[in-house]
């Protein structure tokens, strides 16, 4: 499903959604960032509590379908203004990257 | 072939808001060439570890990327302190990073694992108080 459908589908906070269009194929939990780096799948909603900036090079690199900040974590307005200017979804959610993975696991 | 392509970039130390920005640059160029995704993906990661490397040890650097006819290569090159070990620098999970610095999510001693692993081949020539040139090679 696309990244859009996906928001709605769980009711997740929509951040930024300038590649609405984006396939959700699976998933990674991490805030190592070399970690997701070397981990992560294309397609990937990146489940991580994580909120600088170089979170956004990150999510490019690896081509991840979205960020889905946990913990209920906000982004900066700069690290927004990044995400959207560089086409990265993100997401949030106030519930924990462990009931985030759980509630997803069935759909992703 | 001898007119190979060449991207050349200038890494600031100590900048982490612009960091990766080369690596981002690379995975346009190289997308709008017509690589293939696995490629593309391989280049940046391993481009993207080194060019935190260099702002996180070295106080920068310079980056070069150039597309040949059989593989892409990519220079490294920093007059950062060195690394005394290389071979205890390649384990996964050894750092040297500041606490500073991992709690940006960097420091997870995977940067140069992480380089290997997305490349064919690379080569580090270090010497402690002069500086570090790596050499990878991604086969196209």
């Amino acid at each position: 499903m696309t990244v859009e459908t996906f928001a709605k589908e769980f009711d997740f906070k929509v951040l930024s959604l300038p590649s609405p269009e984006k396939e959700v194929t699976g998933a990674y939990v991490g805030d190592l960032l070399s970690w997701v780096m070397g981990r992560a799948n294309s397609g990937d909603v990146w489940i991580t509590i994580m909120s600088n900036v170089n979170i956004a090079a990150v999510a490019t690199l690896a081509d991840t379908a979205c960020i889905l900040l946990a913990e209920g974590v906000v982004l900066d307005d700069e690290v927004l203004s990044v995400a959207k200017n560089k086409g990265i979804n993100v997401l949030s959610s106030e519930k924990s990257a462990y009931s985030i993975a759980k509630m997803i696991s069935d759909t992703v | 072939m001898s007119d190979k392509l060449v991207f050349r970039f200038d890494v600031q130390g100590d900048d982490f808001t612009s960091a990766g920005q080369a690596s981002v640059q690379v995975k346009k160029n190289l997308r709008q060439l017509g690589f293939d995704t696995d490629t593309i993906k391989r280049v940046s990661i391993a481009m993207y570890e080194g060019e935190i490397n260099m702002v996180i040890h070295a106080g920068g650097g310079i980056a070069e990327v150039s597309v040949c006819e059989e593989y892409i290569e990519i220079v490294l090159e920093d007059k950062g302190p060195g690394i005394a070990d290389i071979d205890k620098a390649m384990q996964a999970g050894y750092s040297t990073a500041p606490d500073s610095i991992r709690s940006l999510g960097f420091g997870a001693g995977m940067g140069l694992p992480n380089m290997k692993k997305n490349s064919d081949s690379m080569e580090i020539t270090s010497e402690v108080g002069v500086g570090t040139r790596i050499v990878m090679r991604v086969n196209i």
